[in-house]
């Protein structure tokens, strides 16, 4: 009961809530891309360009405002490469992706080392991280206020984009097309929507997405850099857009559940499980749920297929 | 009706892709007010020639002049915006998308940054009652029948401002009723002033709706004609460039044991209502059971569920006496069940997948194709050849993409393929539906000099013709049941069309509810 007590408890919540953050904010701007049927893997590269770039930009000028704006500005370049390659130039969509994100490690890296000096890790009284706030109202309401306090700025915006995704993909005629172009290019490209420019926008606001998720790692959690800081969560970012349909209410639902699953395991550390074990459970995790996903898809588009046949 | 004026001019319109020379210096000419046909046996050049008046394909040459203006167009929107609809052969719709997103996509009513859903629906309203045709806005497409979707593909030009509107093969998917609906509304149209461009492989509808008719051969315009001056001989052999038997030859069968044996049969629809109500008959070696019925009457369900595609609800499907339900499709055709599918693209053809990968798809397991897990290349390679040249399908390179392939020629990958394997029982489900009329002589005698091979073959069609010039016996399904069983020697169009629209039915043994 006691170790219950220990494991779900609001703290828990909180904690989930902030380690959800990124993988929610990546998820969101991964799910047009997905929405476009493009597999987007570089979105663990796009997220270190941005982490990165908010560190230098909020060392250099103590603006969170412009750390904020650089990292986006970057996320979008890295997004910009992506979709050079992937959608103008139609290579290997999978080696666009896997090479944003080796390009991402690696270059961060070398420019922590030539521009700082450091190795591993950098952390600086000048470096000026998000402010910290309470949600006006619902962190006054009694007990699960708690859940609506002291995060940073950050966490509602991410939790706000889901409203205004889901507005931008179900509402406007841009939505509309990229969701079209995803199912079927060429109808779409026989009213006059060109399949390609509407990819390479969605394969942009992708970037968007993970560079501002890359900011929060990086000025939010942390306030500091540390290499290849993103760490799988761009995949699990992916995982959480199919395990969420695609959808911006799923994709959140999604990362809610991975985050929480992760701030469980946090917890069973500290009450001293062994590492190893505890460490496997959000991946566990992610495996089992995506394979039941895919099995329900499969029975439901089987079921789907010989019907509408 | 004033036909004098000349709306659209096409002049030396040459296109190629890779080798194949698709369009090669085509004129063509279209009378404002008319209903203009254009005929031409699979891969003559009509989709191509059509997607290059739509903006779709850049011609390698030629000039093109509309009402007046030369035209040079970068896309479809710009041949929308000067008057211009397409209604594809193979719709251009997004199935998870509403009839009223599909038709406003691309040029959405906008009310600030947000799409005007409701301005959208009443602009669908507005045209669907000007021309009667129906349609629900608010349905989902994958839920809407082909007829639906077709009316959703010509509102949709008609809603662009459509002067001219192409109709690339409108009826090949159409039930018979369907297409005397969609004759109705096309004459409607013409009389407010539209000018149509038909495309049609079937030569009496060709006769009966259009004015004036282009017939083009390998990529060259062969004869222009005026409709009340021609008969369908005179179009057929100008289309192909010989005579064509528009009737089939065969001896009368002599059929053997019980190939399929179907007991009591129930199969549900995609909603879980009952489709196909207790059927029960057989198909025996060497005979042709034709399938009759309007389509929706229980042939698609049949079909998927003697192939495995679909659940069984109750009752025996035994094929050489091994029961079917359950059973995986592989498992069925290892069985000797060959599977002609209605649907090419859904069902038949894997679209980005090669030709080549298309025509052994399925027989790639098994000898000559592999041995021991490796495939076998050079058969392979032979046995593609020879299906290509076999069956005259018009190809650049086997190893495009098999969506390259025009509508005929990609029915003629499925059939070499299912006709290649040595199954013994063959399940054709519209075998013919885009073909042009050459092939379907040639898939017709196929499928006779299978009977005589001494296979069993259960064709369903919709189109009542060729049911009664292939089949030796045919069954008649309304509303899922077997109305009628008939020798087709002793049977007439007129009765079993009777039997067809439900005004008549006999009594049949094994029959439900009859
Ligand atoms: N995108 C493409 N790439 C390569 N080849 C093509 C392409 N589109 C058409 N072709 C080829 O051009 C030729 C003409 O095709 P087209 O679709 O115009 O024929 P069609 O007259 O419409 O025939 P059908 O009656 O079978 O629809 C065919 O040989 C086809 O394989
Ligand atoms: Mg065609």
């Amino acid at each position: 009961m006691d170790i219950l007590h220990n494991l779900f408890n609001l703290g828990t919540l909180v904690a989930g809530i902030r380690i959800a953050t990124p993988i929610l904010l990546a998820g969101l701007g991964g799910l047009h891309t997905m929405q476009a049927n493009i597999l987007n893997i570089g979105m663990e590269g796009m997220m270190l360009f941005g982490a990165f770039s908010a560190v230098l930009v909020s060392y250099y000028t103590g603006s969170i405002i412009f750390a904020t704006i650089a990292a986006i500005l970057v996320g979008v370049l890295a997004a910009v490469i992506f979709g050079l390659f992937g959608v103008k130039f139609k290579c290997n969509i999978i080696v666009a992706g896997i090479a944003i994100n080796l390009f991402g490690v690696a270059f961060t890296i070398y420019l922590l080392r030539s521009i700082f000096h450091v190795r591993g890790a950098l952390s600086h009284p000048k470096i000026v991280g998000f402010p910290v706030m309470d949600f006006p109202v619902l962190s006054s309401l009694p007990y699960i206020g708690e859940l609506f306090k002291g995060h940073s700025i950050i966490v509602y915006v991410a939790f706000l984009m889901v409203f205004l995704v889901h507005l931008f993909l179900y509402r406007t005629p841009k939505g509309l097309h990229i969701r079209s172009v995803g199912e079927h290019a060429e109808a779409a490209a026989s009213v006059g929507i060109s399949p390609d420019r509407i990819r390479f926008q969605a394969v942009m606001i992708s970037g968007f997405f993970c560079g501002l998720a890359g900011a929060y790692l990086s000025l939010a959690q942390t306030r500091m850099f540390v290499e290849n800081m993103v760490a799988g969560r761009g995949f699990i970012a992916l995982a959480a857009i199919y395990f969420g349909g695609g959808t911006p209410v799923g994709t959140m639902l999604a990362a809610l559940l991975f985050g929480f699953a992760e701030a469980v395991s946090l917890r069973l550390q500290t009450l001293g499980f062994p590492s190893q074990f505890v460490l496997m459970t959000p991946y566990l995790m992610t495996v089992f749920i995506l394979i039941i996903i895919s099995y329900v898809k499969k029975v439901h588009s089987q079921k789907r297929k010989y019907e509408i046949a | 009706m004033p036909q004098s004026e000349i709306l659209l001019k096409m002049q030396g319109i040459s296109k190629s892709f890779g080798p194949v020379k698709a369009n090669d210096n085509i004129n063509f000419e279209v009378k404002k007010g008319e209903i203009h046909a254009l005929i031409g046996e699979n891969g003559a050049g009509k989709t191509t020639l059509m997607k290059i008046l739509f903006g779709l394909h850049k011609p390698d040459s030629g000039t093109i002049y509309f009402a007046g203006d030369r035209l040079d167009l970068t896309g479809p929107k710009d041949a929308m915006a000067k008057g211009i609809g397409m209604v594809h052969q193979h719709f251009m719709l997004i199935p998870s998308l509403t009839v009223t997103e599909n038709i406003v996509l691309g040029s959405e009513p906008k009310k600030n940054l947000f799409f005007d859903i409701k301005a959208a629906e009443e602009q669908v309203i507005r045209i669907s009652n000007e021309y009667g045709l129906k349609v629900d806005p608010k349905a989902r497409i994958r839920d809407c029948s082909v007829g639906i979707q077709q009316r959703v593909e010509i509102i949709k030009a008609l809603s662009r401002g459509a002067e001219l509107l192409i109709l690339d093969e409108p009826t090949a998917v159409l039930t018979p009723q369907e297409t005397r609906d969609l004759f109705v509304v096309l004459r409607q149209m013409v009389k407010q002033g539209m000018t149509i461009i038909f495309i049609s492989h079937k030569l009496k509808e060709v006769l009966e709706i259009s004015q004036r008719i282009t017939v083009m051969r390998a990529g060259k315009v062969v004869g222009v004609v005026e409709t009340g001056a021609t008969s369908e001989e005179q179009l057929a052999s100008l289309m192909v460039g010989r005579q064509v038997l528009l009737r089939v030859e065969k001896r009368l069968s002599s059929p053997g044991r019980n190939i399929l044996e179907v007991k009591k049969l129930w199969v549900s629809d995609q909603r879980g209502l009952p489709a196909v109500r207790g059927v029960s008959f057989n198909v025996r070696a060497g005979e042709i059971l034709g399938v009759a019925g309007v389509e929706g009457n229980g042939q698609t369900e049949l079909v998927e569920a003697i192939c495995g595609l679909r659940h069984i609800e109750s009752g025996q499907v035994l094929k050489d006496g091994n029961e079917l339900a359950g059973k995986s499709v592989r498992e069925i055709r290892k069985l000797g069940v060959a599977h002609i599918p209605e649907d090419r693209f859904t069902s038949g053809l894997c679209g980005e997948a090669s030709i080549l990968e298309n025509l052994i798809g399925g027989l790639h397991l098994d000898t000559p194709f592999s041995s021991k897990g490796v495939l076998n290349k050079k058969e392979i390679q032979e046995f593609v050849e020879k299906a290509v040249e076999d069956y005259g399908i018009k190809v650049g390179s086997v190893h495009d993409p098999v969506k390259s392939l025009s509508g005929g020629n990609a029915q003629k990958v499925v059939i070499a393929r299912e006709l290649a394997s040595d199954a013994n029982l063959i399940v054709a489900a519209q075998p013919t539906r885009g073909v042009d009329i050459g092939a379907i002589e040639f898939i017709h005698r196929l499928i006779v000099q299978k009977r005589d091979e001494g296979k069993g073959i259960l064709l369903i069609s919709a189109d009542l013709q060729e049911v009664l010039s292939l089949s030796d016996r045919l069954i008649v399904l309304y509303e899922g049941q077997i109305v009628a069983e008939l020798v087709t020697r002793q049977t007439t169009e007129e009765e079993v069309g009777l039997y067809m629209t439900g005004g008549k039915r006999m009594v049949v043994e094994g029959g439900e509810g009859v």
